[in-house]
């Protein structure tokens, strides 16, 4: 039973920081109708930020329950970047044919892969001060970090905050007029360019709140930002693109399967998920939720 | 029936003909005055070439965009690694014959699922496939080696004629491997500007330019978008077939979908809009990749730079923009 519990409580952890991810993606997509291929990346970048502030802090001899202050830092400068990338480099694509957006954030994947590498080099970098610094619980006589549980807890705030911001707040009512007809939206007198900053903005940083969140429990590791993107586009898939709820529930969905695979079916689980992934495709091309 | 010399179809074939002729003696005269690495590096142009040709069938003239063309150049060349180790002769002719109805069938397989669904979903859909593949090799290492992939010795060539070993047998090899490739490569450059201003490749075109009108037509749109993709994968498989005896070995990360995206990126670099696009583009991209990974240690950021740049600067590519080049000054001596 405590194994069980065990498992359900690994699952909802993957499942917050999948979320983040998915419905970073999902939300510019939304918006924007581009999909992000260095998405991935950015979570990476969020999760060496994190990894380097919480080592330059211990560095500094800063108290550890200071360090958990550091986490949101690494997801803003997520944002920022996102802030600099939209104007600079998407901007130019949203009236030419889709395959060009892609090309354009994949040859971004290769240049923040590479940065990364060139700017923290190749050795895993490791912020379990963070894991170290709350105590090991006791879940039915196995022991279990409390940090996870924070991780869950930052996962469910950051879905309720973002499903608040989306439907019901002003900005959420911009935000969602430009999704539907982004023309009408303009002529209304929305700043179309300002709402599309702000979603990458927005979608940024949920990518680098996870990166942020996770690497106190694994390393932030080269070619991480990669295994992320193709996982999370599993997770919009099933869900369905440009779906909030959807991105929930893909997270859950690929998150339970995944740990279920890890324990029983090691070597196929991967290939489930991108099986159940084409399923999905094929049965409701739009997902369990999507509206694209 | 005598062919007619003044169609249009006939006066553009001779055109193409005249302009490979001169290409192509350059490429058979090249081994006598190039050392062993640059024609090494030719056939893996030659390679990159064929596998994004077949792409291109694809996205240039179907006007869909596989990010998951890396399955069919893996399978090509596992299949090959694996009728290696089960099945025994080392014959080049004997892989092929065996490889190229595995990737077809398996081509005709994902191609039926994908065709399903177009632009972005299409792009997923064929992304998903490929990790399906990528992540199973990877997994399953007591039969693919997982990270470790799986070795390919020297075959023989032309059925048995051509054998290697000795002292200069890496020279020979090369050398006849070239012309090997290069012979094959010939045969695919044909056999595409056959299939793409055949009929088919004219209605290929027409769903790609105006789907709801070429359905009025009474063109079975799926099924015309299944055997493009069938060609497709298929070439591009053949791609995988070749090259694995040159690079010795076969890892995952030939199906893994960055490889697919280098696929794309050279048939964009060459332009996708020019038949003669892609096969430009995978040769230049074997030079540009060879050239980054030796000058620097971060070539990917250096390989991102010059994607960006390309795409922000020069979508129809280096085709597309010479022959736009060509164009304005022949305007402008008019």
């Amino acid at each position: 039973m405590a194994f069980l519990t065990i498992q359900i409580l690994n699952s909802l952890l993957y499942a917050s920081v999948l979320f983040l991810i998915a419905a970073g993606l999902s939300l510019i997509f939304g918006v924007m109708r581009i999909i992000n291929l260095a998405h991935g990346s950015l979570y990476a970048v969020g999760a060496y930020v994190t990894a380097w502030l919480v080592g330059r802090g211990i560095a500094l001899g800063l108290p550890s329950g200071w360090l958990f202050l550091l986490l949101p830092f690494g997801a803003l400068s997520v944002a920022l970047i996102g802030i600099v990338i939209e104007p600079l480099l998407l901007r130019p694509f949203y009236r030419r044919a889709e395959e060009y957006q892609l090309l354009v954030t994949f040859g971004l994947i290769q240049i923040l892969e590479d940065s990364i590498r060139l700017i923290w080099g190749g050795t895993p970098l490791s912020a379990d001060a963070l894991m170290d610094a709350l105590p090991i619980i006791h879940v039915g006589g196995l022991l279990y970090p409390a940090y996870n549980l924070v991780v869950i807890g930052i996962g469910v705030v950051a879905a309720l905050a973002l499903w608040v911001a989306i439907y019901h707040t002003k900005f959420g009512v911009m935000l969602r007029a430009t999704s539907q007809d982004r023309r009408m939206a303009s002529a209304l007198g929305l700043n179309v360019g300002l709402v599309y900053v702000m979603a990458f903005g927005i979608g940024c940083f949920m990518a680098g709140l996870g990166g942020a969140i996770v690497v106190p429990t694994q390393a932030a590791v080269l070619g991480m930002g990669i295994d992320a993107l193709v996982i999370a586009f599993v997770v919009v898939v099933i869900g369905g693109l440009g779906s909030l709820k959807g991105a929930l529930v893909g997270a859950l969905v690929v998150s339970f399967v995944r740990t279920a695979g890890i324990q029983f079916f090691p070597e196929l689980e991967l290939a489930v998920l991108y099986l159940i992934a084409a399923l999905v495709l094929l049965v409701r091309p739009t997902g369990l939720f999507g509206t694209a | 029936m005598k062919p007619d010399p003044n169609t249009p179809r006939n006066r553009s074939l001779l055109r193409l003909a005249a302009a490979m002729a001169p290409i192509l003696l350059l490429l058979i005269l090249l081994p006598t005055f190039v050392e062993t690495y640059q024609i090494q590096l030719v056939t893996y142009g030659l390679i990159a070439a064929i596998a994004a040709l077949g792409f291109n069938l694809l996205l240039g003239y179907t006007g869909l965009l596989s990010f998951g063309h890396s399955a069919y150049f893996g399978i090509g060349a596992y299949t090959v690694a694996f009728v290696v180790q089960h099945l025994g002769p080392h014959s080049m002719e004997f892989y092929i014959l065996i490889g190229i109805p595995v990737v077809a069938i398996v081509s005709a397989l994902f191609g039926y699922i994908c065709v399903r669904h177009t632009r972005i979903f299409f792009g997923i859909l064929t992304l998903a496939i490929s990790q399906v593949v990528y992540s199973l090799v990877l997994k399953l290492y007591w039969v693919t080696g997982g990270s470790d992939g799986l070795r390919v010795p020297r075959p023989a060539l032309l059925l048995g004629l051509l054998n290697f070993s000795g002292p200069r047998a890496f020279q020979q090899f090369i050398t006849s491997y070239y012309y090997y490739v290069l012979a094959i490569f010939v045969v695919c450059v044909v056999l595409m500007w056959v299939v793409v201003h055949s009929p088919f490749g004219k209605a290929l075109q027409a769903i790609r330019d105006n789907e709801v009108r070429a359905r009025f037509l009474g063109l079975s749109i799926r099924r015309f978008r299944w055997i493009s993709f069938l060609v497709s994968g298929t070439f591009t498989g053949l791609a995988g077939i070749l090259w694995v005896p040159l690079n010795g070995l076969t890892t995952p990360d030939v199906l893994y979908w960055t490889f697919s995206g280098e696929i794309v990126f050279s048939a964009l670099l060459g332009g996708f809009r020019n038949f003669t696009g892609p096969i430009v583009g995978g040769i230049v991209f074997t030079y540009l990749k060879t050239y980054a990974v030796a000058t620097t240690e971060y070539w990917q950021l250096l390989l991102g730079v010059v994607l960006v740049t390309l795409v922000l600067v020069l979508p129809t590519g280096i085709v597309g923009g010479l022959s736009m080049l060509g164009l304005r000054l022949s305007k402008g001596r008019s």
